[in-house]
């Protein structure tokens, strides 16, 4: 574990959040095998301590965008379970109305600017937020998360170039899961990830993705510098996907071995191995710990049974949202 | 009144706008120094400086996607596409993500932002810089779709963009950058939504847009001296349309062509011709003609580029023939 001057509040925030995230996607896996959750999703479980380690270095002026597997930056940028779990069922209380499902929540009052159904579809948007911040003088920082697959997509490296060339306040995320989809990555990813972003002259890091603290003491360290003007920067978090591609992708024998599950898993989770640590530091005992799992899914069954019995939004709302008005005396001459 | 260029009016529009909302920026190619290839923004760095007038690298998906992510955060940019043919590079950061963003957020996230680029053909340029695609992104529910038929449509319609609240895509003629008209020195707005009667008339309807508005209204006087008396109508937006002002005149007239300078196939003027079907159809003396590009690509070939649009006189033979009775069969 990394060597992180920081206090026990922050360690314990810390591992509550990443099981937050763990217990949320346990539910929502089970809402889709029980049939009780209309279309599917995508698991983060395994991957807790990139969203974690990252969004606990930022405020919530800060803002991400995400990915189709958004559930884990969601919660981590501070997202509330019920309005989650009532978005994933389509629910009139969910953070979008239903409208968006578990592939496009956003969560604007955390800064969290939504999960995107495209493989890199929030390139341009994380980069543009950031570009907003540079010209209003705002000293708010953009964390653009993205997996492995989406490296393959061009814009990604045109919104780079523009990051780079303007110095914007922009940190691109690549949570390299091993996977692209139903492919290993080293069979559609060339060269190196991180010189794709040297490459622009955008300094890139490589960061055990299963280490929270490690992944924590980075971002601090790269969202500081990045506030003082001094980025964009390039993070690969090496991490692992528990689950398929989806919550449906479950006879994955033909591109990925159970026996390198199973070593994830056992030897490389990253809940576990911090509640380890957080045991031999004595911070929280084992007891502690299971305590407030307990807490967590106890609270996560109550959203979800609320969730299961909320209403669906009334028919009339279908076609409300397509255009935001704009207040006709703004346009009216000298308004 | 004086008189001004279209380019001159776009000019107008963005600078005055810019000086009133200082969230605002223009993005795009050659957009500083250059002012576009066609120099409509001319003069326009001068003023606001590199930071609110931002030239980028070839990178329209790029360039299109970081306009939509300032948008959604407490900007207003005014993105500069230098042909309407590329389009086409950045549909997922327009259409996926710019027009969805509103709606798939339940509300909570819009996207201000405009999208000027242009339409047109007959410039000699051939297949990948002549085409009219505004029919692509009509066809996207969260965009509005102006397309200023001259200088004075063309300010105040840029105007009332970039005050929408909207992604706002605005398709100018780019033949008719240097056509000079009528606009008032004081500040005007056009608002969306409100077709514009360019000429009254009895017997036949002509709904046009864009430079199709000349044509029409060229037409329309060739045929006043025949005694035909033709109404020509021009949507100003095509996005919120204003149906009711085209079903009014189609009921009056009985007798409507549709002319655009998009492909007629699943185009702009069956979208129209049908609505008026619909709601006029009792009241109409003969089918609802459409009167779109040839399903071609441009044709670079002088000879071969110019029988693909819409002509004065092709629109006067068909008004004859509607008026005569002739029934008329798409071959």
């Amino acid at each position: 574990m990394a060597d992180t001057k920081t206090n026990t509040e922050d360690f314990m925030r810390m591992y509550r959040q990443m099981v937050r995230i763990r217990v949320f996607e346990d539910n929502a896996n089970q809402l889709y095998l029980s049939a009780k959750m209309p279309g599917l999703t995508h698991m983060y479980s395994g991957e807790e301590a990139v969203a974690v380690g990252i969004c606990e270095a930022l405020t919530d002026d800060d803002r991400i965008t995400s990915t189709h597997r958004g559930h884990g930056h969601c919660v981590a940028k501070g997202a509330d379970y019920k309005q989650m779990f009532c978005e994933l069922l389509g629910k009139e209380e969910g953070y979008c109305r239903g409208k968006g499902g578990s592939m496009h929540i956003a969560d604007q009052s955390h800064g969290n600017l939504g999960a995107n159904a495209i493989v890199g579809g929030s390139m341009g948007i994380a980069t543009g937020s950031a570009l907003r911040a540079k010209l209003q003088g705002s000293d708010d920082v953009t964390v653009c998360f993205f997996g492995d697959g989406a490296t393959a997509q061009g814009l990604l490296y045109e919104v780079m170039n523009m990051a780079a060339l303007w110095q914007l306040p922009v940190i691109y995320a690549c949570e390299n899961n091993g996977y692209s989809e139903y492919t290993k990555t080293e069979e559609i990813a060339a060269g190196s990830i991180t010189a794709r972003a040297e490459a622009f002259g955008i300094e890139a890091f490589t960061v055990d993705g299963q280490d929270v603290l490690a992944v924590n003491d980075l971002s601090q360290k790269l969202v500081a510098r990045a506030r003082k003007g001094e980025g964009p920067f390039f993070v690969e978090l090496m991490t692992y996907r528990y689950h398929g591609h989806h919550v449906g992708d479950i006879n994955r024998d033909y591109y990925r071995e159970k026996e390198e599950e199973a070593i994830w898993k056992e030897q490389r989770d990253p809940i576990v191995n911090f509640g380890k640590w957080l045991s031999e530091e004595g911070i929280a005992s084992a007891e502690d710990l299971k305590a407030m799992e307990d807490e967590i899914r106890a609270e996560a069954k109550a959203a979800v049974d609320y969730a299961l019995s909320a209403k669906y939004p009334d028919e009339s709302e279908v076609d409300m949202h397509v255009f935001a008005p704009t207040d006709p005396a703004t346009l009216r001459p000298g308004a | 009144m004086r008189h001004i260029t279209l380019s001159q009016a776009v000019n107008e529009a963005i600078a005055e706008e810019m000086r009133r909302d200082l969230t605002t920026f223009l993005i795009g190619e050659d957009v500083a120094e250059a002012g576009t290839p066609f120099k409509v923004l001319a003069g326009l760095v001068e003023e606001f400086g590199p930071e609110r007038v931002i030239d980028t690298p070839i990178a329209e998906p790029g360039f299109m996607g970081i306009a939509v992510g300032a948008a959604l955060t407490g900007s207003r940019p005014i993105v500069d596409l230098m042909f309407g043919d590329f389009l086409y590079l950045i549909m997922d950061q327009l259409c996926n993500q710019a027009a969805k963003a509103y709606y798939m957020s339940g509300g909570k996230l819009n996207v201000p932002l405009v999208l000027r680029t242009n339409l047109g053909a007959t410039r000699r340029s051939a297949a990948q810089h002549s085409q009219s695609l505004h029919a692509l992104v009509a066809h996207i529910p969260g965009l509005k779709v102006a397309m200023p038929s001259s200088a004075y449509e063309a300010k105040g319609l840029m105007k009332t963009a970039i005050r929408d609240n909207n992604p706002v895509v605005i398709l100018e003629d780019k033949l008719m950058y240097n056509d000079k008209a009528p606009v008032p020195e004081e500040e005007y707005l056009i608002p969306f939504g409100e077709a514009h009667v360019k000429r009254a008339g009895t017997d036949i309807t002509l709904i046009a847009t864009s430079s199709m508005v000349q044509v029409c209204e060229a037409a329309a006087e060739t045929l006043a001296a025949e005694g035909i008396s033709a109404e020509v109508i021009d949507p100003r937006t095509l996005v919120p349309l204003d149906e009711a002002t085209l079903i009014e005149s189609a009921k009056k007239t009985s007798r409507v062509i549709v002319v655009d300078e998009g492909h007629q196939s699943y185009g702009i003027t069956g979208e129209i011709a049908g609505r008026i079907n619909e709601k006029a159809f009792y009241h109409l003396d003969a089918p609802v003609l459409r009167m779109g590009a040839m399903d071609v690509p441009v044709p670079f070939s002088p000879a071969l580029e110019d029988i693909t649009v819409p002509t004065p006189e092709g629109v006067t033979e068909n008004a004859r023939k509607l008026m005569s009775g002739e029934m008329i069969h798409a071959a």
